[in-house]
């Protein structure tokens, strides 16, 4: 079989079961003997492929579905919890979660779920404006320095190490400080503090495939510089980022709940997650779920955005 | 089946015998059945070679004997006893016992294969700090005379440095030296020489001989090439998609070769093919025969390029290419050729006028192109077209085949979508694709599909010229040989001329007409293709010629076609 | 390696400069009118009269480009300005604020090496694959859970429920403990996650099997081999890991309600005292420089493929240079 196989190799170019990285290639002591076999090339029905993928993993469709709820609960928060959040009932204060109340209650007798889950729109809302800030800014920032390189690549590296030099906290008090409290300058404010992770990473993969074989092969075939840029370039260099993007959701979570549990974003009785934390505080001791039931939807948001940003890693590894 | 079993008091000492192994790999396409059904042995003082290409087994196989499978990898069946011991079920530390100690190991990459932190004294004196009760200070010095003996010269200096500051062939004596320095029974050379110039490569293997013969160690032999397995075997064993397809001698194996893979491997082995034979020039192409245009295609004229070096490697200037000139005719191929840091790569991107020349000058068809710069120089690039060594990284991943082949027509707004596409099917044609392939991309192509993607997009502009840097080198030797014939026949066919990149000597014969020789930036030789292998003028071009594996049998032993 | 040095000192010192330039545009600039921010607000009774007689005392009414050129010849000479709110030097200000957060900071990174770097080499070194993906699946979650909750419930059972630590204050070493493990929480997540990714790849590497071939047990290619050069890249962020320590005591301290860094920088920034928030920011990025400096001294001592650092070059000279420098 394998010596047919073999002449059908040769004398049938179309059919060549070719091989994996040859012999001069730094390749590692393994043969995977894949494209040995009489393989003829195979379409790929990829997001069906990738479907599939999702259900097989129980801890990421456990964060798909998470995230679902999460921006159901963002967009259309009455779906999952119709009450109202501002008014409560002063003589169900302080109770303990049970079927009537999900959450447990707060000091005012203010359900805790209904809370939550409206106070998800404020949070999400200002994770995902300072998710896009830090990605359309440093996303651009990274492109020109990688693409134009020289000068430019210096100084905008340059500018962006010195955002990295103050830590992205207190990078957004001080914004904070000086645009005043509220959500939205909660927003720009960790949105700002993430450019310079995201203008790096963009710039090294423009980088990357800026100095490819297949880039030079372009100009080589007469390509203009800037369809280099939009067919080549771009859409080869946006893997990493879309990973980061997740990843910074998830950060960006955790900032706009920390600026809100100390105090600066919308004013009480805005349930924004990190003030309710805050606000459980005082009674720390008689009602734990004020604390740690707003504490843990964020700790599972964060993790969510992080499972699903790991996912998106490795699907790109592998291809 | 390994040959007979020896009785206790007659022929050498039986080091290694693998039977009926079986190893098999978890991928997330499946299970892949790497190596299936193996058996062969290597007694002391022999030398056996595995030959195969990728995909045949013969890295598994090695890593087998020494189980230093990668993961995912599992023996599914059969023994490996190496001197009584059972590899292929030992326990952890029973394998620490012996690796290093029975058997050494030299692994294919030496660029890779030593820890950069460490120096290379410690490098090699941990083996035995690991085996004997050697003390620190005298491990040290068996490390140094271990590196004498590789043939590192000042091994007293080097046994202090690190890895980064050694060259790619000294690194590999080092691991020579690693691998010997504890008087192992067998050694497992993987590819030992795959990775370094062809000159460094005789050296190597000269040196391994030297070092085994004499204490009776055998040796296993990975390689691709025939041609150095039949120069320094015992025996050949030929392996191909898992299995041993043949063993043998080497008289036996390339003289009388039996199974018919051997037989194709045999014949497109460009180092064992000798003198091709020209058919090609027997028959007057009909492009020749035409009345010639005048003039060469391409010229080059006292090129010189010099590279500034970073200040940390002492500054000054690097002269990459010394005063080259060269006269490329129509329809003919020339060779360059020469090893790592030749100027080769540089000067034909010299010649594509990707690089700005320090002085010369470049000609197209006798016009002089050095100083064109911006659309002019754009519009230059239809008449010259580059084909890349690496088929992998030359092709964008995410395009389809289509669209890369007609990626120059759009750059230069040639036809209308519809007569782009048909000229997309009309170059796979060309190159001897399947139309279904326009859709494909490259991750689902093997390595020659993805190097006929990459001449037929170089053809796409009817080109004069087209500059093949090193095409073949990454292919198969099969797979060469079906690419370098597509060459040859494109070029009688569309009348192209070739500016052909190499440091294989070997498919330089069977391609080319002239052949340029660099060393160092200069050219050292230069002239007809035949004559500079029958009678080399420069003393480089000759050691270059003598290191071409498989002189024996070229020479005449067994009468390979 | 004194030009190296030198090089690297002149780039912290502008390193400085620019955050210094960073920090101005954001506290002084942006803002419309920064005394209106510092002593206005809705609540404030003072007078409009009064606020400009603040803005010509605290030359707020000069042209940005003075302010700026004046302010920081006067930083240059130690002067940061006073507090708004208490009318202290800032400098004194954060001088005092500094031991206490420097306790807890250096507990807290001790306890994030030791426990993040331990968890690290251990889940790589075991051999059963469970074990090892349930000791990984562990630094996410680390990452994940907001400190400030962490902190909270920290409170929740060694102060109240099991009263073994103080809840609050600065006194004595019980005090640092509930504070550190809070600080060490994402610090020593990071410090795992880092230095786990990076063992895996370095337990991958040709070399990591040249040393297998030599019959080195697993623990020395573990030990031995994989761990200095797996450490290597984690030292790099080292200036960001202090940094993010430094951004967790504002929210360790407020609720351990202990004086200190943080806390100064929440209380700055409840009442927008620009001054002392600038000379915070100023700190931290002093220390970030500071550490860098360090790294940069340590890193070639470690690494000896690094004598100095250069811009990556075209690839055109890359290829015709691999000969003469042994490198990649």
């Amino acid at each position: 079989m394998t010596a047919v196989d073999a002449l059908t190799a040769l004398t049938d170019p179309a059919r060549a079961a070719g091989t994996g990285a040859g012999p001069d290639q730094a390749s590692a002591p393994v043969d995977t003997g894949i494209h040995g076999r009489d393989e003829d090339v195979v379409a790929r029905h990829v997001w069906r492929g990738r479907l599939v993928d999702v259900l097989r993993r129980p801890g990421l469709l456990l964060a798909v579905v998470w995230t679902g709820l999460v921006l159901l609960a963002a967009f259309a928060p009455a779906v999952l919890a119709s009450g109202d959040p501002l008014t409560g009932v002063p003589a169900d204060k302080l109770q303990g979660p049970s079927a009537a109340h999900w959450f447990g209650t707060d000091q005012l007798g203010r359900d805790l779920f209904t809370r939550v889950v409206h106070g998800t729109h404020l949070t999400l809302q200002a994770a995902l404006v300072a998710v896009g800030v830090g990605l359309v800014v440093g996303a651009l920032l990274g492109l020109l320095a990688g693409f134009v390189g020289g000068v430019l690549d210096d100084v905008v590296m340059r500018t962006v190490d010195v955002l990295l030099s103050i830590p992205s906290l207190l990078l957004s008090l001080a914004l904070i400080t000086a645009l005043g409290f509220g959500t939205v300058n909660v927003a720009i404010a960790v949105g700002l503090a993430s450019v310079a992770s995201v203008a790096r990473i963009m710039r090294s993969e423009v980088l990357r495939v800026r100095t490819s074989v297949y880039v030079e092969a372009a100009h080589a075939g007469g390509s203009r510089w800037w369809s280099v840029l939009f067919r080549h370039v771009l859409p080869n260099s946006t893997g990493p980022v879309v990973v980061l993007a997740a990843l910074e959701l998830g950060a960006a979570i955790l900032a706009v709940s920390a600026l809100s549990f100390l105090g600066y974003g919308e004013p009480p009785p805005a349930p924004e997650w990190g003030a309710l934390v805050s606000g459980g505080r005082d009674h720390l001791r008689t009602s734990w779920w004020l604390t740690t039931l707003p504490g843990l939807t964020i700790a599972a948001s964060v993790l969510a955005a992080g499972r699903i940003s790991r996912a998106l890693d490795g699907d790109r590894g592998a291809r | 089946m390994s040959g007979t079993t020896n009785g206790p008091t007659t022929g050498p000492e039986r080091l290694l015998t693998v039977t009926d192994l079986a190893v098999t790999y978890r991928t997330s396409r499946g299970d892949v059945r790497a190596v299936r059904d193996v058996s062969l042995h290597v007694d002391a003082g022999e030398t056996v070679a595995l030959v195969g290409e990728s995909g045949s087994g013969k890295s598994t196989t090695a890593a087998a004997v020494v189980r230093l499978l990668a993961a995912g990898a599992r023996i599914e069946r059969g023994t490996v006893d190496l001197l009584g011991h059972d590899v292929a079920h030992a326990s952890p530390r029973a394998l620490q016992a012996v690796r290093g100690r029975l058997v050494g190991l030299v692994p294919q990459d030496p660029t890779v294969s030593l820890n950069p932190v460490q120096r290379i004294g410690d490098q090699v004196a941990e083996v035995l700090r690991i085996h004997g009760s050697v003390g620190r200070r005298a491990a040290a010095v068996a490390a140094v005379e271990a590196l004498r003996k590789a043939g590192l010269p000042d091994p007293e200096v080097r046994a202090r440095q690190y890895p980064h500051e050694l060259s790619g062939g000294m690194r590999q004596r080092v691991l020579i030296a690693i691998a010997l320095v504890a008087q192992p029974r067998l050694l497992v050379a993987d590819e030992p020489t795959s990775a370094l110039d062809v000159t460094v490569q005789r050296q190597i293997l000269d040196h391994l001989e030297e070092l085994t013969t004499g204490t009776g160690t055998g040796v296993l032999l990975i390689t691709h090439d025939l041609g150095v397995a039949a120069d320094r075997a015992d025996r050949i064993v030929v392996m191909s998609q898992g299995r041993v397809v043949e063993q043998g001698t080497p008289d036996a194996v390339l003289g009388s070769p039996q199974d018919p893979y051997t037989r194709a491997l045999l014949a497109a082995a460009p180092s064992l093919r000798g003198a091709r034979t020209r058919p090609r020039d027997a028959v007057p192409s009909p492009a020749a025969s035409e009345a010639p245009a005048p003039g060469p295609a391409l010229e080059v004229e006292h090129l010189v390029k010099d590279f500034p070096l970073p200040r940390s490697a002492g500054g000054g200037r690097l002269r990459a290419v010394d005063d080259v000139s060269f006269v490329l005719p129509r329809g003919r191929t020339l060779a360059l050729v020469g090893e790592s840091g030749s100027g080769k790569s540089t000067t034909a991107r010299l010649a594509l006028r990707l690089v700005e020349p320090t002085s010369g000058s470049v000609l197209v068809d006798g016009e002089d192109v050095t100083g064109t710069h911006g659309e002019a120089l754009r519009a230059l690039r239809r008449r010259m077209q580059v084909v890349y060594q690496n088929p992998y990284a030359s092709l964008d991943p995410r395009w389809p085949v289509e669209r890369i082949v007609t990626e120059p027509l759009r750059a230069f707004r040639v036809g209308d979508r519809r007569s782009r596409s048909a000229r997309a099917a009309e170059l796979l044609d060309v190159v001897a694709l399947p139309v279904t392939a326009l859709q494909r991309r490259p991750a689902e192509l093997s390595g020659g599909q993805r190097q006929r993607v990459a001449i037929a997009r170089a053809l796409a502009l009817r080109p004069e010229v087209v500059v093949l840097d090193e095409p073949v080198s990454a292919l198969d030797v099969s797979v060469q040989a079906q690419v370098l014939d597509l060459l040859a026949g494109l070029q009688d066919e569309l009348g192209l001329s070739y500016l052909f990149i190499s440091h294989d000597l070997a498919v330089v014969r069977q391609v080319a007409h002239e052949v340029v020789v660099l060393s160092h930036g200069r050219v050292v030789e230069h002239g007809d293709v035949e004559q500079v292998f029958a009678r080399p003028q420069d003393d480089y071009t000759a050691e270059l010629l003598s290191a071409i594996p498989g002189s024996r049998v070229r020479a005449g032993v067994g009468g390979a076609p | 390696m004194t030009r190296y040095l030198a090089v690297r000192l002149a780039q912290a010192l502008g390193v400085l400069w620019a955050a210094y330039t960073v920090t101005f545009v954001v506290l002084y600039a942006l803002p419309g009118d920064p005394v209106s921010l510092m002593y206005g607000g809705d609540s404030s009774d003072v007078t409009p009269e009064q606020l400009a007689a603040l803005r010509a005392q605290y030359g707020l009414d000069r042209p940005l480009p003075v302010q700026y050129v004046s302010q920081l010849g006067l930083a240059l000479q130690g002067d940061l300005g006073t507090s708004v709110v208490n009318g202290r030097p800032v400098t004194a200000l954060i001088a005092e604020a500094v031991p206490p957060t420097a306790q807890i900071a250096a507990l807290g990174l001790l306890l994030a090496l030791v426990l993040g770097g331990g968890l690290a080499v251990g889940a790589t070194y075991v051999r059963s694959r469970a074990l090892s993906q349930t000791l990984l699946s562990l630094p996410p979650l680390g990452v994940a859970i907001p400190s400030f909750w962490f902190g909270l419930t920290l409170v929740q059972w060694f102060s109240f429920t099991f009263p073994l630590f103080p809840a609050v204050g600065n006194k004595g070493f019980s005090s640092l403990v509930l504070p550190a493990i809070t600080l060490a929480l994402p610090t020593g997540a990071l410090v795992a996650q880092m230095l786990s990714r990076s063992l895996l790849g370095t337990l991958h590497e040709p070399w990591a099997d040249t040393a297998r071939a030599k019959g080195a047990s697993r623990a020395r290619v573990h030990l031995g081999h994989a761990l200095r050069n797996a450490a290597l890249p984690t030292l790099t962020v080292t200036g960001l890991v202090v940094g993010g320590l430094l951004s967790g005591a504002v929210v360790t301290e407020t609720v351990f309600s202990r004086a200190g860094l943080g806390r100064l920088t929440a209380t700055s920034v409840g009442a927008q005292d620009i001054p002392v928030v600038q000379g915070i920011v100023l700190f931290a990025a002093l220390v970030y420089v500071l550490v860098n400096l360090l790294v940069d001294v340590l890193y070639p001592l470690l690494d000896p493929r690094i004598v100095r650092v250069r811009r990556p070059r075209p690839v055109a000279a890359r290829a015709a240079a691999p000969a003469l420098v042994g490198a990649a």
